[in-house]
């Protein structure tokens, strides 16, 4: 088995230049990579694009890597609950492409699977088809949409092995293993890293074939944004 | 005139047995509490799961396990987890058989706009518009006048739109209604104490009365 083993977050975002383009897991604030985020606050870069679904709260998350003005772009469907955001994006000192959340996710699925492009229905006769070319099949318009793909993509998981091997945990899994397979680089860190061997492989989500870099990650704050509870 | 809750009541008595179905955030969220227990349905969230159970205890909150209004859940009983591609294809795919969302504006041909209001901070579509240009039942829940006394329900949609022609019910505070395939708003219900005469002041689409129109039952 390749070891894909690196020592901590900081080492597994050493290389990752200004100017690159990221894809970072997550869906609001569960399943993000809080290591690496920590671990790239530290670096002294900018200009990133970050695909993300959204864009973090104002002290937690990307909303950190914002606060430091490390981003020129997010690609994303849903950037609420985030004022620095919005006053970047007002000021124009931030780029934002809003895209449909079903589009982003196939997006880099089909970025993954080398599919450079592919016809969805979604945003059809919307702000969101301008310029964009359509095509009927079956009476049914369509838009065509390209893949993305990232310098690096940054995901989180719940378990992984030194293979680079990641299982995810309920609803943190979100966008985490489809970003995983469309970086040139992907960096996972896990909450709990085992030696190759010892994960189940009829559990695991995504192959270490496409993760170049694991660590297991340390005091995982997991914020929730919308604690809701039953009487 | 029916408050949230009971928008929601309504629109719980349009779920059959045995579907699949997506709740949007707001009033939609509320159906869940209206869905009679003797029928089998399950509840899907974008984010990857099918199966929503109800809101947890204190001592169940988990991080790991959040509806897409980020809301912390619990799993139902035989839920299933994926990632968001898959939750999409099952959307996309006609897999899921209801979809409930809230409003801004829908047209007499069943356009509807919920995203975006030009001028205001955009905050983005979600997953609104894979949503609605894949399902086949759409149901909108929402006011039948915005806050300043203009009607949501329009000729055309002024606001950017979310999807085309995709509409099929809207259960507001006065009425249930119903998009005609030849464009216009079938009235179909009155909220009890409200006269046809008050929802055709407050129609600003073309509106269709045919014979009486009864009041909703609880």
């Amino acid at each position: 088995m390749i070891n894909k083993t690196v020592k901590n977050a900081q080492e597994a975002v050493a290389d990752i230049p200004s100017n690159s383009m990221l894809m970072m897991g997550g869906f609001g604030l569960s399943g993000i990579p809080e290591n690496c985020i920590a671990a790239l606050l530290e670096r002294d870069i900018n200009g990133l694009t970050i695909v993300s679904n959204n864009a973090g709260v104002d002290d937690f998350g990307i909303g950190l890597l914002l606060k430091k003005h490390m981003v020129k772009k997010m690609i994303s469907s849903y950037v609420g609950e985030n004022a620095e955001f919005e006053r970047q994006l007002l000021s124009g000192e931030l780029e934002v492409d809003l895209i449909p959340q079903g589009t982003l996710a196939e997006r880099v699925r089909a970025g993954g699977a080398g599919i450079p492009a592919f016809y969805t229905p979604a945003g059809v006769g919307t702000e969101v088809a301008i310029g964009k070319e359509t095509r009927v099949f079956e009476g049914k318009t369509y838009l065509l949409e390209q893949w993305l793909r990232a310098d690096f993509s940054i995901v989180k998981a719940w378990k992984g092995d030194t293979a680079g091997n990641l299982i995810f945990k309920g609803t943190a899994r979100n966008f985490n293993p489809i970003m995983a397979t469309a970086g040139k680089v992907c960096i996972a860190e896990v909450e709990e890293l085992v030696p190759a061997g010892e994960l189940d492989p009829n559990q695991v989500h995504t192959p270490g074939i496409y993760v170049q870099r694991i660590f297991q990650g340390k005091d995982y704050e997991k914020r929730i944004e919308q604690r809701t509870i039953s009487q | 005139m029916l408050t949230k809750e009971q928008i929601a009541q309504r629109i719980a008595k349009e779920v059959k047995n045995g579907q699949y179905i997506n709740l949007g955030i707001g009033i939609p969220t509320l159906v869940a509490n209206y869905i009679p227990s003797d029928l089998d349905v399950v509840l899907q969230s974008e984010n990857g799961l099918l199966g929503i159970g109800p809101f947890p205890t204190e001592d169940k909150v988990d991080p790991d396990l959040i509806n897409a209004g980020k809301q912390t859940i619990t799993l139902a009983k035989g839920s299933a987890l994926f990632n968001s591609a898959e939750s999409f294809a099952m959307i996309r795919g006609g897999h899921v058989h209801l979809t409930i969302l809230g409003a801004m504006e829908v047209s007499e041909n069943g356009d509807i706009a919920n995203w975006k209001i030009p001028g205001k901070m955009v905050k983005g579509m979600g997953g609104a518009m894979d949503l609605v240009a894949s399902a086949d039942n759409i149901i909108v829940a929402m006011q039948h006048c915005s806050k300043n006394g203009e009607s949501k329900l329009l000729p055309n949609c002024d606001l950017p739109i979310t999807g085309i022609r995709c509409v099929k019910k809207i259960v507001t505070d006065l009425a249930v209604l119903e998009i005609s395939t030849e464009g216009g708003f079938i009235l179909l219900e009155r909220a009890p104490g409200v006269s046809v005469e008050e929802i055709k002041s407050k129609t600003a689409g073309k509106l269709i009365i045919a014979g009486d129109i009864p009041e909703m039952k609880f």
